[in-house]
């Protein structure tokens, strides 16, 4: 499955039309709010039309179809045939994400197509690209079909060549004459000259004649090698980038010369033309053409860098700018890993050295040890430069955000602006691709449950327009983000009353406002009356605060009433390192994961209490957590609690599902960020424990894995069982 | 006894000992052999697994084969050495107490496992092989961990 290359390809096709969805997001984006310029318009086609070539390729017929439908309303919008009114940008939203629909679709999610939306999409498209071409019926009569896909009737006009204004372009040409001659790398790169011809003969009637006058005798044959040519003559008038656009992806694999048909006789053989590469006179004609057609692909990297500068100042996402182009490459992840991984073991290998080398009783002045530190800092330089490989901008998640307000703020009536800060903020990619899902789902809530509706927030006095900030930084090595909003904020009395209501706290619970407010993250708990289809689906923040929880994150809220809400995640920079209390149970060396920890203490003989034939109970703050021995529940060997007292220290950690308990360890050796190494590589899932990492001196510790730990210590309970025992 | 065959279906096997026997497996299974060093012991484990070490950043689960033939528990010094072998997709350490040398053994030399071995030792071997007045018993890898094998399965 994985080793058919033809999958591989296909799933390097999907990686990109991942991008491409981006880009012609941020670009239709772009237009909405008016930033924009015609490079837009024609960024935002190509993108389209490379999602369609691909498809093409894999014979994706629904997604081509779409594709294609799309392109020709934009091919109309980007030759100034038709007005880029508001309604257009519209439009072009809801083909964006129908386009996406139908991309995640072929690549065999589960999600169902909608086939309602798409028929009305394709409609509202259509009737735009016919509606706005008053001359439709003269061009129709006048030139060959349009190139289209599979319906070739329903968009029947033509695009007229001076539309675009290239001046270079013959008046009225009446077809044109195409030499082309792929090299051998154009079939090495993938590419099928018969597919070109096939799009070739879309854009209308084509005479073809293969040109094997290269082709040397069957003796002389090289394997690699490629000598056919051929000699189209395209008996239609589409416009010269129609034409050029067919070859659009073999771009500089193949020799091309293209020649409106008028300027010769039409009688001219064929014949003729074979002779053209050679030929000055035909030679110089195309190089002229393709000055004339070049600067609308060079234009499209353009728009980039224009919305650079407004990156980050808010706005609409359509200022979310794209790095300039840059040359980049596609690596797989796993091989990143790889180094990751050497690179990492590098490290130790470094500093155990290091220490043998102390150990050895060399003088720090010796050259032994002045080239190991020049080799400390390279390794260190390594290391960072590797990960910042993986390293990726939260832009990537943030920009999928404006429409997402946009789309709930229309469902709910609500006036939405989304603000969005530090974009550029880079994370480990593993990280960038589940940020998207808790983002998401803050940002409706903060719309839905978080804003007013425009009346309400004129009677408070605010602008009728709410503001949702979008924002992350890094702070102490990690990447924060936050989501806050300027609405009513938390409803303190009614978040208490559902809390009691649903059972979730006792009526009585002395809370302070804070222990309110994260009430919210309670399983079960959701604010909305009625589970509406945005926030409501059944999930609630618990959910996020879970997905966080899994990454290694943190989430807190701070409310104020009448000002608004601010959800602020904490997340580590990668998953492959982690945060972890070393701490030593049963002999062994081992590590708490930092984002399950609380609070660590030293617990007194009177804060122990024993419950039942086995159980231990600890007070913490005047709550009693169970207490778990952390050798036992790993099955070390250990001293039997009742024997060592109060002695070793207790660390309160937090399982996913919020249950607190108490882990009891020998001993607490500081904190430090390790690298996460896979038990389940050479071996299988151990109980009690997620992974292992080595530590400095080479040596394996094993990273415990709270939630198992706590339920291998049996100890059952919810948080509403340990606040109602307080 | 040793018949003549043609080297193609000649078998490279290692020998080694451990529990106090002589053992062979097909030298292709070995990656590399390292001398012991502690290994980290895992909670909930078998015995026989003694724990994981660090073989140049990966996870090695170590695996006492003396313990998992039912010959009793190893007490690893620095004689002992860790043949690290390839099971499927995974790397697995076996703990034994020495390598000896590499054999080339015709298929006519290998003798079926007789009835009379223990189930332990029974499952895990192939086949026994004399050797002048010693005797190699073919162990197959694959079956070492259990889970591991259910998995590939």
């Amino acid at each position: 499955m994985a080793t058919d290359p033809f999958e591989a390809i296909k799933a390097t096709y999907f990686l990109e039309c991942e991008e491409l969805l981006a880009d012609l997001e941020r670009h239709v984006m772009a237009l909405e709010s008016g930033d924009a310029d015609s490079d837009t318009l024609h960024a935002a086609f190509r993108a389209v039309h490379s999602i369609k070539g691909g498809a093409g390729a894999f014979g994706l017929e629904d997604l081509v179809r779409f594709a294609h439908v799309f392109e020709t309303f934009m091919d109309e919008l980007r030759s100034g045939r038709k007005p880029c009114s508001e309604q257009a940008v519209r439009v072009m939203l809801a083909a964006s994400d129908v386009l996406a629909d139908h991309v995640a679709a072929a690549r065999g999610s589960n999600a169902a197509l909608d086939h309602a939306r798409v028929a009305h999409v394709v409609a509202d498209l259509e009737a735009l690209t016919a509606g706005t071409a008053p001359s439709a019926p003269g061009a129709l009569a006048a030139a060959a079909p349009e190139p289209d896909g599979p319906a070739p009737d329903e968009f029947g006009f033509t695009p007229v060549a001076f539309d675009f204004g290239l001046g270079d372009a013959p008046a009225e040409p009446q077809g044109w004459r195409i030499h082309f001659k792929p090299h051998p790398r154009l079939l090495e790169t993938g590419n099928d000259p018969a597919l070109i011809l096939r799009e070739l003969a879309r854009l209308g009637p084509c005479d073809v004649t293969l040109d094997d006058r290269d082709l040397p005798g069957v003796d002389v044959l090289e394997d690699g090698a490629f000598h056919l040519a051929w000699d189209i003559v395209l008996n239609a008038a589409p416009p010269e980038t129609a034409v050029r656009e067919v070859f659009e992806f073999v771009d500089g694999f193949c020799d091309l010369v293209i020649a409106p048909l008028g300027a010769e006789a039409e009688a001219e053989p064929v014949a003729a033309l074979i002779e053209a590469p050679s030929d000055p006179v035909f030679a110089t004609a195309p190089i002229q053409m393709e000055a004339a057609s070049a600067p609308a692909p060079a234009r499209a990297a353009e728009p980039a860098a224009s919305a650079k500068p407004a990156a980050g100042g808010g706005g609409g996402g359509g200022t979310a700018g794209a790095a300039p182009s840059q040359t980049s490459i596609r690596v797989d992840l796993d091989r990143i890993d790889k180094l990751i991984n050497v690179v990492g073991e590098l490290v130790i290998q470094q500093a155990m050295l290091a220490q043998s080398v102390v150990e050895s009783g060399l003088a720090r002045s010796s050259a032994v040890s002045v080239g190991l530190e020049d080799l400390e800092q390279l390794t260190r330089e390594i290391q960072e430069s590797v990960m910042a490989i993986r390293a990726q901008p939260v832009k990537a998640v943030f920009q999928r955000m404006p429409r997402l307000v946009r789309e709930v703020a229309e469902l709910t009536g609500k006036s939405v602006r989304l603000v969005t800060e530090g974009e550029g903020t880079e994370v480990d990619k593993t990280v960038i691709d589940r940020l998207a899902e808790p983002i998401t789902h803050m940002i409706r809530n903060a719309i839905d449950h978080g804003l007013e509706d425009p009346d309400a927030r004129r009677r408070a006095g605010k602008d009728p327009e709410g503001v949702i900030r979008l924002a992350a930084l890094h702070r102490s090595g990690r990447i924060v983000i936050e989501v806050s909003d300027d609405g009513r904020g938390i409803n303190r009395d009614r978040v208490r009353a559902i809390a009691v209501e649903r059972g979730l706290i006792a009526a009585d619970a002395p809370l302070t406002n804070e222990e309110i407010d994260n009430l919210i993250f309670l399983p079960g708990f959701s604010t909305a009356s009625t589970v509406s289809d945005i926030s409501g689906r059944g999930v609630g923040m618990d959910v996020v605060k879970r997905s966080i929880q899994q990454l290694g994150g943190r989430i807190s809220i701070a409310s104020t009433p009448g000002k608004g809400s601010t959800f602020t995640m904490s997340l580590p920079l990668t998953l492959a390192v982690l945060d972890g209390m070393v701490v030593e149970a049963g002999g062994q060396t081992l590590l708490a994961p930092l984002s399950a920890v609380v609070e660590s203490f030293t617990p007194k003989a009177a804060d122990l209490h024993r419950i039942g034939p086995t159980e231990t109970l600890i007070r913490f703050r005047d709550r009693f957590l169970p207490l778990i021995d952390t050798a036992a529940a790993l099955g070390f060997p250990a001293a039997p609690m009742q024997q060592s007292g109060a002695r070793g220290i207790a660390i309160v950690v937090e399982s996913e599902g919020g249950m607190q308990a108490a882990l009891r360890v020998d001993g607490i050796h500081g904190q430090r960020q390790v690298v996460i190494k896979s038990l389940e590589t050479n071996y299988t899932k151990v109980d009690g424990v997620s992974a292992a990492t080595i530590l400095g001196d080479g040596r394996v510790a094993l990273i415990l894995d709270v939630d198992a730990l706590l339920s291998l210590g049996k100890r059952a309970g919810t948080p509403a069982d340990l606040r109602l025992a307080s | 006894m040793t018949t003549i065959t043609s080297p193609e279906q000649n078998r490279e096997l290692m020998a080694f000992r451990a529990g106090g026997q002589e053992f062979c497996v097909d030298i292709m299974t070995i990656r590399e052999i390292r001398g012991w060093s502690p290994a980290t012991p895992l909670p909930r484990t078998p015995s026989y697994v003694r724990g994981v070490i660090n073989l140049r950043g990966a996870i090695l689960p170590i695996v006492d084969l003396s313990a998992r033939l039912g010959l009793g528990a190893c007490e690893p010094d620095g004689r002992h050495v860790i043949m690290v072998v390839q099971i499927g997709e995974r790397a697995v350490g076996l703990l034994v107490e020495a390598v000896s040398e590499i054999l080339i053994i015709s298929p006519a030399e290998v003798q079926p496992a007789p009835e009379i071995a223990s189930d332990d030792m029974k499952s895990l071997i192939r086949g026994i092989v004399p050797r002048d007045s010693r005797l190699l018993s073919i162990l197959d890898v694959h079956l070492l961990l259990p889970e591991v094998n259910a998995e590939a399965a």
